[in-house]
């Protein structure tokens, strides 16, 4: 299967600083990426530069043709002044329909909220509408910044079964940025270990292995961030970072 | 029929407030006061040169403001904070403005009326112009609405769904400097800002939707231009300042309800 999103020897910068080094990384229809790293290590960058918020100094992004995203920002400001109801920001940037408003509210669990003012919505409604949001478009693949950031561990659970819950609706490829690494990974197809440079990347399995991966977030802390793996419907067998 | 003064005053306040209420809505939102205020003190520098050169104050004007507004908007790409930039460039333009008019051999001009405006005297000419940029402005807005708007909310969002957030800030810039040569007349450079913000910021009070807000901040204008037109012949006070006080009473009614409405 081709990539419908790629991005060959990315460098960037944030500020005056180079935080991205020569990344590769694509993306195929329906795969779920999660891209893991410490503070600073250029991940939300990386998605900037994806969707083409920030021009890359150099390498390349390309897409497939039409490609439609659905972005899901880290955190989403709205200014006080500016009066939005959740049914009104559904219809940015495009309109659409009630129907599939108050549907994509549901796919998202976020049901009965739609006359309120976002203003007033608890942090994780908050994030499910943005997510509802992003999967009105139809979109070819979803990305996410850390969009459990303010949520606690409950809350940011069940945040990622949604996701998967959405991925199955609408059978997208997912592109998610995470420090969370015991909830995320375990729902991911393949897992980029992001350090400035593509430290190491790969199945779960793999990367929870791979020594890059070990010394940015696992044994020095006697096991506390290593990886723990979920009970899960599919082929993943359990094992030792437990 | 636009023999009357003051019927053609009423008209230049009402189309004047039409697009400065409309327009205002995304100066607050984005917290633009401050970037208002410097293309709108530049006015008085665009004064000077159409008085130095014989042509129309609606041209000086909108080409000043116009060049002020792009240079903020290089500016505000640049760093962090513009803050003190746009503080420099406001109050510098001003004075220079000041200065400049002053300068300028064999004319002796009312400064009033360009600081506070002299709707009072607008020609038919003049009417006709406020009303075509009136008319541009809200069309633009109205074919940029949802790009504008996203871009508001935020410009990574925007990025996401192929809209161009620089481009739109651009075309805010623009609509800012049009707004300014349209209200130079009406409510003078050093209320122009007034004229964008108090509106919307009344309009804030009861307004459900970003559109809905819009609408209620040009409505809540024109009846402040209308009002204010009326009252200042009533009183025998400047008409410029007074639509500015009527528009700020609106704005008094509608926090004084809103908090009896939240206390209820």
């Amino acid at each position: 299967m081709t990539a419908i999103l790629s991005a060959t020897g990315i460098t960037a910068k944030h500020g005056r600083n180079t935080v991205l080094h020569n990344v590769d990384l694509s993306l195929k229809a329906g795969e779920i990426v999660t891209i893991v790293g410490p503070n600073g290590s250029g991940k939300s960058t990386l998605l900037r530069v994806l969707i083409g918020a920030l021009k890359p100094t150099k390498g390349k992004v390309t897409r497939k043709d039409g490609l439609r995203i659905g972005y899901v920002p880290q955190k989403l400001h709205i200014d006080p002044t500016m009066p939005m109801t959740v049914r009104r920001f559904l219809d940015l940037p495009t309109p659409v329909s009630d129907e599939d408003a108050v549907h994509a509210l549901c796919t998202s669990g976020a049901q009965g909220v739609h006359s309120q003012q976002m203003a007033s919505l608890s942090g994780g409604q908050f994030q499910r509408v943005l997510l509802a949001r992003a999967i009105l478009g139809r979109p070819d693949v979803l990305m996410l910044d850390e969009a459990t950031q303010g949520l606690d561990q409950p809350g940011s659970a069940r945040f990622y079964q949604q996701i998967d819950a959405v991925r199955r609706e609408l059978n997208c490829a997912v592109l998610m940025v995470s420090h969370e690494l015991h909830v995320v990974m375990s729902a991911s197809d393949r897992v980029i270990c992001l350090n400035g440079h593509v430290c190491c990347e790969g199945t779960p399995d793999v990367v929870s292995a791979a020594p890059a991966y070990r010394e940015l977030f696992g044994t020095g802390t006697g096991g506390a961030l290593a990886l723990y793996r979920h009970e899960h419907d599919h082929h993943h067998h359990h094992e030792a970072a437990e | 029929m636009l023999d009357d003064f003051m019927l053609r005053a009423t008209l230049a306040a009402i189309g004047t407030a039409i697009s400065a209420g409309a327009l205002g809505c995304f100066v607050v939102w984005r917290r633009m006061a401050y970037f208002g205020d410097a293309t709108a003190h530049a006015a008085i520098l665009g004064v000077a040169l159409a008085l130095l050169f014989g042509t129309s104050i609606f041209l000086g004007v909108g080409f000043i403001a116009f060049l002020m507004s792009v240079l903020i908007f290089a500016l505000s790409g640049k760093g962090q904070s513009v803050d003190t930039i746009l503080g420099v460039l406001s109050h510098g333009a001003l004075a220079l403005g000041l200065v400049a008019v002053t300068m300028i051999p064999n004319q002796r001009i009312n400064l009033d009326a360009y600081l506070f405006g002299d709707v009072l005297t607008v020609t038919r000419g003049d009417l006709g112009i406020i009303w075509i940029g009136a008319v541009v402005v809200a069309l633009v807005l109205w074919r940029h609405w949802t790009a504008l708007l996203t871009s508001t909310l935020s410009p990574d969002l925007a990025y996401a769904a192929g809209m161009n957030p620089r481009r739109e800030q651009l075309v805010l810039t623009l609509l800012l400097a049009a707004v300014v040569a349209v209200a130079i007349k009406v409510v003078g450079a050093l209320l122009i800002t007034a004229m964008l913000i108090i509106p919307a910021a009344a309009a804030r009070n009861f307004a459900k939707t970003p559109e809905h807000m819009a609408f209620m901040a040009s409505g809540i204008a024109a009846l402040a231009a209308f009002g204010g037109v009326r009252l200042s012949v009533l009183l025998d006070t400047p008409v410029g300042p007074t639509i500015i006080c009527v528009a700020t009473a609106f704005f008094a009614l509608g926090a004084v309800s809103s908090l009896v409405r939240r206390a209820a």
